[in-house]
């Protein structure tokens, strides 16, 4: 009956449908939630993923990069001690809730209830024709929490998301409100502990009501042979503070985008992302910020560590609405390529449509200063460690910036672990 | 200690020959000062000592204890016990003083075969070696030598050498930018190192740092060689007199 030209699909796109016919029976949902996830796998079924011929994905040939998805495993996963000790946890293993830790202020809900009275529906709803991710993980969707932060409660731990797998399939939905004048930090953890391949998408909406003041960081640390499709998307009303701080370090085909926009005065966007990329892996971080309204501002910077036969991506857009005067921007990346075959591609954009703004952006590409190595070489550090310690550097002042001495330690061990892992 | 048998070098990058047939030998326990004009291939040859890759020995040979380190990296030659303090120490944003003394210590340690430090004897250490020299803690807290006056520059290379230890210790014009007081401080620190079982290579332009630092014997090197070799008296004269002299006596 549908009228929609049919595509050739993929075996993993294939895979991906059969996935879905094989699950569906067991995934929680009315009829509402059902058939919006029907429209979004049909989606995938008749337009295929995206290649390259899709502007937001042209550096990130999804359809050619996404050779295999796995089926679902349902395995044991391993629990994982907190970053910050003293945090509240919340954990998924393959999807669905594990773990939840009560912390005053703080008020929880599970999504697979919203999924089954339908009252989650409207998670089912992609961000525009290009949203690949939003919908694997509407269509897939099994669980995820809805947190609340109330107004006004200043949370002294950390807020731990742990989303953990063994392997195979993994999705899963966070949908955070932060409460006015409220502040709180949320740390984001994606990792497997499967020695076969995953596929996890992970999809946040958050929103910071007036003058609340949030840091999020993601920590992403997957397997060599994992996929992860993540996203964040914000709403930051009146003067409302977003760090928003991601660590990749992790995965073979990984895309992390970031959507937000600015929709109340006085409101800024901090963003800050370290790319330590190895091996044979992809890694797309891609952001659109709207500054919706005038006097907001935002700062981005992306630092990458390029080794091997890794490819890295940003894609930053920054829309300046036609009333959003005063607004001012700043973006730069930064890349340290450390091997012939290792390649980054970086695409600022800027979409401005007021006149009295300032917008700036940057990008340097480097190698390892020689007269550096040298000099630690020369009090007896090996060249491997000296390395290691010269790409700490570069990335070291991004993550002090956070001057939130345990988060600053927690960030720095995951950065030097991988480094000595990967370095060469 | 160290043996310099007919050392030929160039720069690896355009082949231009510095070093021309250099002969030279320090025993442990010595103190050698190198003096020559600006030209003359001492900081090369400072840097050959230490292992800079921009740098081919093309003929010759360089033995400490006995053994050629031609073939070993800057990182193995120090942690046999050379060091070569800079004349220009080069700033690294990002990499924290004390965590570059801290693991420059552990792994020099490491490839001895000994055990690494615990904090806090490595802090004491530290901290002891850091008043001789009248370095301020807040010096050590910040980046290595980012931001650093000459002065504190000349300083932390000598803390370093204080702290690693090493027997073959080579200071390259340690005492350009230097005023009086520092100057002091540095050369005790440099004296107060001296010992039987070690070897200092003083490189210098000047008689002055001589005059702390006194050396047993004292070369002079012109055009990539050692045209002469004396006692102390030697940079006295060539003090008084500059090196036309010694240069043509040497043609």
């Amino acid at each position: 009956m549908s009228a929609q030209p049919q595509i050739k699909l993929t075996e993993a796109e294939n895979a991906l449908l059969a996935a879905y016919t094989q699950q569906v029976g067991d995934l929680p949902g009315n009829g509402d939630v059902l058939i919006a996830r029907d429209r979004l796998i049909t989606d995938i079924k008749t337009k295929g993923l995206p290649t390259r011929r899709v502007e937001a994905w042209h550096y990130t040939d999804m359809r050619n990069l996404l050779r295999q998805v796995p089926a679902n495993n349902d395995g044991d996963v391993a629990a994982i001690e907190p970053l910050i000790s003293g945090s509240a946890v919340f954990s998924l293993s393959n999807g669905k809730v594990e773990r939840k830790a009560k912390a005053e202020g703080v008020s929880v809900r599970g999504i697979a209830a919203m999924l089954e009275d339908g009252t989650g529906a409207f998670l089912m709803s992609p961000r525009g024709d290009d949203d690949a991710i939003g919908r694997i993980n509407g269509g897939f969707l099994r669980d995820g929490l809805e947190i609340a932060i109330a107004d006004g409660a200043a949370l002294a731990e950390p807020i731990e998301l742990q989303v953990l797998h063994s392997g195979g399939q993994s999705h899963a939905r966070f949908v955070v409100t932060v409460g006015a004048g409220a502040s709180a930090r949320l740390i984001e953890r994606q990792q497997g502990n499967g020695s076969s391949a995953a596929l996890v998408s992970s999809v946040s909406d958050l929103t910071l009501k007036a003058g609340a003041d949030v840091t999020w960081v993601i920590v992403q640390e997957q397997g060599v042979i994992d996929t992860h499709l993540g996203q964040i998307n914000f709403r930051l009303e009146k003067d409302a503070k977003l760090r928003l701080f991601i660590v990749n370090a992790g995965g073979k085909l990984v895309r992390q985008e970031v959507h937000g926009v600015t929709v109340g005065e006085g409101s800024d966007f901090t963003f800050r992302v370290i790319n330590l990329l190895g091996g044979e892996s992809h890694t797309d971080v891609t952001m659109t910020l709207g500054h919706d309204v005038p006097e907001t501002t935002s700062t981005e910077i992306v630092r990458n560590v390029v080794f091997d036969k890794a490819s890295g991506v940003f894609q930053g857009q920054i829309r300046v609405a036609p009333d959003a005067q005063k607004t001012d921007a700043r973006m730069a990346c930064n890349t340290l390529l450390l091997s012939e075959e290792a390649d980054f591609s970086t695409k600022p954009e800027l979409e401005i449509f007021a006149d009295d703004v300032q917008c700036a952006h940057g990008a340097t590409v480097a190698d390892i200063d020689r007269n550096h190595l040298y000099y630690l070489m020369a009090r007896g550090i090996p060249e491997k460690k000296a390395r290691a310690l010269l790409v700490q550097a570069f990335v070291a002042e991004v993550v002090e910036e956070l001057d939130d001495e345990p988060l600053v330690e927690a960030l720095e061990d995951v950065i030097e672990g991988w480094l000595e892992r990967h370095g060469n | 200690m160290l043996e310099i048998r007919n050392l030929h070098a160039r720069i690896a990058e355009d082949g231009t020959e510095i070093i021309r047939g250099l002969n030279l030998t320090v025993k442990a326990g010595e103190v050698a000062a190198i003096m020559g004009p600006n030209g003359s291939g001492k900081s090369t040859l400072s840097y050959i000592l230490s292992g800079r890759e921009d740098y081919e020995v093309t003929e010759g040979d360089i033995l400490y204890n006995g053994e050629s380190i031609l073939e070993l990296d800057p990182a193995e030659r120090a942690a046999k016990g050379i060091f070569l303090a800079f004349q220009y120490p080069v700033e690294i944003p990002g990499v924290a003083t004390m965590q570059f003394l801290k693991v420059a210590l552990n792994e020099q340690r490491k490839q001895r075969g000994e055990a690494e430090l615990t904090t806090p004897d490595f802090m004491k250490r530290v901290k002891d070696a850091a008043a001789h020299l009248k370095i301020a803690p807040e010096m050590l807290r910040r980046p290595l030598n980012v931001g650093f006056s000459g002065g504190e520059k000349k300083r932390a290379e000598i803390l370093q050498m204080a702290l690693l230890e090493p027997k073959l210790c080579v200071l390259d014009e340690t005492d350009s930018g230097l005023d009086i007081d520092a100057l002091k401080i540095v050369s005790d620190g440099v004296n107060a190192l001296r010992s039987p079982d070690r070897a200092v290579i003083v490189i210098t332009h000047y008689q002055r740092l001589l005059e702390h630092i006194v050396p047993d014997t004292v070369h002079v090197l012109y055009k990539g060689q050692i045209i002469k070799s004396g006692d102390k008296s030697l940079a006295l004269e060539l003090e008084a007199n500059g090196y036309a002299d010694v240069i043509e006596a040497a043609a």
